[in-house]
């Protein structure tokens, strides 16, 4: 293997001497008073490699010798990943030794003593190509398939499978003979160079399947679906994490994977106190057998940051190549994008606008495109789900990383201070935010079949009402309540039944947190009859607030019910009462 | 401060405003160096050339200056020797007292791995409402005031600091007036807390990139008692717009690109090293904690500039001070301010109605400020508008104002009962469960 000798370091950017071949992106560790540091190569000048460390380099020389790998950046893939918190290169943050995280310290992702319940799909004599299914193990209630490598270059022929029975990630569990003749022993465990996507399916078509969330503003109004993508952007204390925290919870996903990018500590901590507690609402289970965090904290060296979201990405693939429902979930993008930054300004690069790499755009706009709903190669469908959060500047959306996201992802849940401050949660503007699924013939008919063929009319006049409600009460800022007409006013009110009942929502009740969707159904329904019904009995505008604030009112003790208890009906029917 | 092994360099090749370059071998990158007895730190090596950065500035450094590399990181000596004295950002004693004996540690050392952590969950109560009610505080989080240099945030958070029940106050101070630090010292010894206070200062009179050094200093002796002494620690920063504008000083002396307000395109991770050092350890760790408050300088209250954007989306929220002109006092604004960490506590180390109490009332405080908009405008206001307006001044007044000094159960029977006084049932928007017991 290469080796080479530091010559220069300037924080986490060093460069080396090499003394052979090196790739572009390779892994390398280079020696420092007995730690061992992991460094990516990100430049090469003739003999001169540039690399940035994932950790600190205090206390570095010239001279310190480093010894390249031969691979990117990868990562290992098999059972056992389930539950897992990870580092942002994969390091089990468990099984690392102590309070702080000294540097150095690299532990095995996976375990290689556990045994697995090994159930063979493929037979001997079987035509296989990569990615192919092999057999069968169940982590944590999830079918996890046992594939060809991904690497395998054309078909190979099934020459021996191992009978059902208890076996490690590492025992061969098949043998297959390529094109070539050549014997190839497959094990449980895959490896995958993070930056580059998986193209193992057959097609990738407009996803079209309604992805449950349980967050009203989200399933009712601006519908995310299975191998969809969306962004989060919103200033601090609009409650982006909230919301991301709460569709990982409820979300109707196979997986989830949490990557914590460059956020608070605290938060992931916050993931890992509740989710051994909370109950998945879909099947009963504790919501953290089917979630992965990676945590890559705001603290924590910077280069590492850019590749968890890449490594979580990588994971995703892996299980929707097995037919699974993947959600990802990256807090935050901005902080991969400042990671970059930092980076390229260390390399002395040309900026771009607001000092970020003039490739910004492009690198989002793949990542965002390795998300998708696929046909597999033996009929089978699989999903990655990509919603990332956008920590704008100053909370400014004309800023790069929002802009370029805005052309990729295709829902936009855009936070808004203002709503925030007036605590109207979550803090989505209904009337800017956008999905653009609900456009998609594909999902109307999906929504036609299974949900029913009223669903998009209703939620489209909906939000053409929120629209109205807008012009309306910026004219009863400008003119005063006296000086529109009362019919106004029921129209503004109307909007505010629309805001208060279906959008808002509280993350923090116990009922109101999570709304299945014949809840939504039902709420959606109700809602368009309040706003379908006709008023001539208001007097005075005075009349108006009285009476929709009385049946806002009820509508929130309702949505604060249990589902079809006597109270929600006992509420329901007081609403009724007085339409 | 050389001593016999270690090498001498007299030849300086190139020195800037704040640093020098020489030729030198076997130097590690963040090492300490003294140039001419000036402490300088090591932030660049390309080949055998070595770049240092001097704290105090480069004035008055020849070419032919005696530099010695002192072989280590910047660090301090910690010990329970720390308690009740002052240093300088180099952590030498300022105070007149003796040199600290202890173990030498590295300032700036790794972070806490996430899942040796533990949620925070110990409410910090304060006495003042528009803080314990609105946006309580938890042990382990870290909260700045973002203010106006004329704001008395200072004084705010030398209240909190004596009235929050912590074993040891860290004070932080960068940038910080002569006047300041006195109101500090003054605080503390009248209050008889002395022994239990640790203070780094960096004063306006002293060089401003010396600042950098000051909040590694006091974390890494809040680290200290927290992980070894299993003690509840209070780190006090103030203020650290000072330190980011230092940031920017060395990274414009560096030809580094600037990013958003001249800032350094680093500044979300530099600042981010600083707060994430409030940590809250499980009772198997011994059970310590650091909680961080800080204070990050506004400049006409423009929240949108990169120190105080930065800081918001690193910290747990964030607190603003304003005069409430109704009542003629400072009060803590519900609107902006903000804990993130308050749903740990609120409702569960308080009584159960404390979530949407607080929500309502700051909804009936918001329509009081409609109200007063449309007051401004000219228009008439409704019974509504004016009972909305009656109650904002007697909540600000009575809760709001930061001399108040009340415990939540009776912040919470203030706001029922203020409730009561200005508004039906249907007005408050508040879950049955509660209306029952609180509406009487």
């Amino acid at each position: 293997m290469t080796k080479g000798t530091v010559s220069g370091v300037v924080s986490n950017m060093v460069t080396l001497r090499v003394d052979g071949p090196v790739m572009q992106g390779e892994i390398c560790y280079i020696t420092t008073g007995g730690d061992l540091l992991m460094a990516e190569v990100i430049k090469i000048i003739g003999q001169d490699v540039y690399v940035q460390v994932f950790e600190s380099t205090r206390g570095l020389k010239v001279g310190a010798e480093a010894e390249f790998t031969g691979h990117m950046l990868e990562i290992q893939l098999g059972p056992g990943m389930l539950s897992k918190n990870y580092d942002g290169l994969q390091n089990d943050l468990d099984k690392i030794e102590g309070v702080f995280l000294k540097r150095g310290q690299y532990t095995e992702p996976l375990d290689t003593e556990r045994e697995w319940d090994f159930v063979p799909l493929a037979k001997v004599g079987d035509q296989v190509q990569e990615s192919d299914w092999l057999g069968e193990v169940e982590e944590n209630h999830q079918p996890l398939k046992i594939m060809v490598s991904f690497q395998l270059k054309g078909t190979a022929v099934v020459k021996s499978i191992v009978t059902a029975g208890k076996y490690r990630i590492h025992d061969v569990v098949a043998v297959l003979t390529d094109e070539q003749g050549n014997d190839i022993n497959v094990d449980m465990v895959q490896h995958w160079p993070v930056k580059f996507a998986m193209t193992n399916y057959t097609e990738k078509p407009r996803p079209f399947k309604l992805l449950e969330t349980g967050v009203r503003t989200i399933d009712t109004f601006n519908p995310i679906v299975e191998g969809g993508t969306g962004f989060i952007p919103g200033p601090f204390g609009t409650g982006k994490t909230v919301l991301q925290h709460a569709i990982s919870k409820q979300a109707e996903a196979d997986i989830v994977i949490i990557a914590a990018c460059g956020e608070r500590a605290n938060e992931v901590v916050e993931i890992f106190t509740e989710f051994p507690e909370l109950v998945d609402p879909h099947t009963g289970r504790k919501l953290m057998e089917r979630t992965i965090i990676i945590a890559n904290t705001s603290n924590m060296p910077v280069a590492a940051r850019e590749a968890s979201v890449y490594t979580a990405m990588t994971m995703a693939e892996y299980y929707r190549s097995m037919g699974l429902r993947v959600l990802l979930m990256a807090d935050s993008t901005s902080r991969w994008a400042q990671a970059l930054r930092e980076m390229s300004n260390r390399m002395e690069e040309l900026p771009g606008p607001d000092a970020f790499p003039m490739d910004l755009g492009a690198l989002i706009s793949n990542f965002y495109g390795r998300a998708g709903y696929v046909y597999l190669r033996n009929g089978q469908v699989g999903s990655v789900t990509f919603l990332g959060t956008v920590s704008p500047a100053g909370g400014n959306l004309k800023e790069p990383v929002t802009e370029n996201t805005k052309k990729v992802a295709r829902c936009f849940y855009g936070l808004e201070q203002e709503r925030a401050d007036k605590k109207r949660y979550p803090a989505v503007n209904p009337i800017d935010s956008y999905s653009k699924y609900l456009e998609y013939p594909e999902f109307a008919e999906y929504i036609k079949e299974h949900i029913n063929e009223e669903w998009i009319p209703k939620v489209m006049k909906l939000k053409t009402r929120m629209q109205r409600g807008k012009e309306i009460a910026e004219q009863i800022n400008i003119l005063g309540d006296d000086g529109v007409p009362v019919e106004y006013h029921v129209t503004f009110w109307k909007s505010e039944v629309i805001d208060f009942v279906i959008l808002q929502q509280d993350a923090f009740d116990e009922v109101d947190a999570v709304t299945p969707l014949e809840r939504q159904e039902e709420i959606l329904n109700l809602v368009t009859e309040i706003c379908e019904a006709e008023h001539d009995q208001f007097d005075t505008f005075l009349d108006v607030v009285d009476y929709f604030k009385k049946l806002i009112n009820l509508c929130k003790q309702m949505n604060y019910s249990i589902f079809k208890s006597e109270e929600y009906y006992e509420f329901k029917k007081q609403v009724q009462a007085m339409l | 401060m050389a001593t016999a092994f270690q090498k001498i360099y007299t030849q300086i090749s190139q020195i800037t405003k704040a640093t020098c370059s020489l030729h030198a071998k076997g130097v590690g990158y963040d090492e300490l160096a003294t140039i001419n007895g000036k402490l300088a730190q090591v932030v660049k090596i390309m080949g055998d050339e070595v770049t240092l950065q001097v704290f105090e500035g480069t004035g008055g450094i020849p070419t032919n200056a005696e530099v010695v590399f002192l072989g280590k990181s910047p660090s301090l000596k910690v010990s329970d020797q720390l308690a009740g004295r002052f240093f300088n950002a180099y952590g030498q004693p300022i105070d007149g007292g003796p040199e600290i004996e202890g173990k030498e540690v590295e300032i700036g050392g790794p972070s806490v791995n996430p899942v040796r952590r533990k949620q925070p969950s110990e409410l910090i109560a304060t006495g003042i409402a528009g803080i314990d009610l609105n946006n309580t505080l938890v042990s382990g989080q870290k909260i700045p005031f973002f203010a106006d240099p004329d704001q008395p945030f200072n004084e705010v958070m030398a209240l909190v600091a004596m009235r929050a029940k912590a074993d040891k106050i860290i004070l932080g101070g960068m940038g910080m007036t002569n006047d300041d630090y006195y109101f500090f010292r003054n605080t503390f010894s009248n209050a008889g807390a002395l022994d239990r206070i640790i203070s780094f200062i960096n004063t306006t009179e002293d060089p401003a990139v010396e600042r950098l050094l000051v909040p590694d200093m006091a974390l890494t002796a809040a680290e200290y008692f927290a992980v070894e002494k299993h003690e509840t620690v209070l780190v006090l920063l103030t203020d650290m717009t000072s330190y980011a504008d230092s940031l920017s000083i060395v990274s414009n002396r560096m030809d580094q690109i600037p990013s958003k307000d001249s800032m350094p395109g680093s500044l979300y991770s530099d600042l981010a090293k600083v707060y994430e050092k409030a940590v809250q350890f499980p009772e198997s760790a011994g059970g310590g904690s650091i909680t961080i408050i800080a204070v990050t300088t506004l400049s006409g209250g423009d929240i949108t500039h990169a120190v105080p954007d930065n800081t918001g989306y690193i910290t747990e929220g964030q607190l603003y001070l304003r005069r409430d002109s109704d009542i003629g006092k400072v009060i803590v604004d519900p609107f902006r301010s903000l804990s993130r960490l308050k749903q740990l506590v609120a409702g569960k180390k308080t009584r159960k109605d404390h979530s949407q109490v607080m929500n309502a009332a700051i909804r009936l405080y918001a329509d009081a400020a409609n109200a007063k908009t449309k007051l401004e405008n000219g228009f008439d206001l409704t019974d509504y508008d004016n009972r909305c307006l009656d109650f904002a001044k007697e909540y600000a007044d009575k809760l709001l104002a930061i001399d108040v000094n009340l415990d939540t159960t009776e912040m919470l029977d203030v706001i029922w009962s203020l409730f009561r006084k200005y508004f039906k049932l249907e007005e408050v928007n508040i879950k049955k469960e509660f209306t029952d017991i609180y509406w009487k």
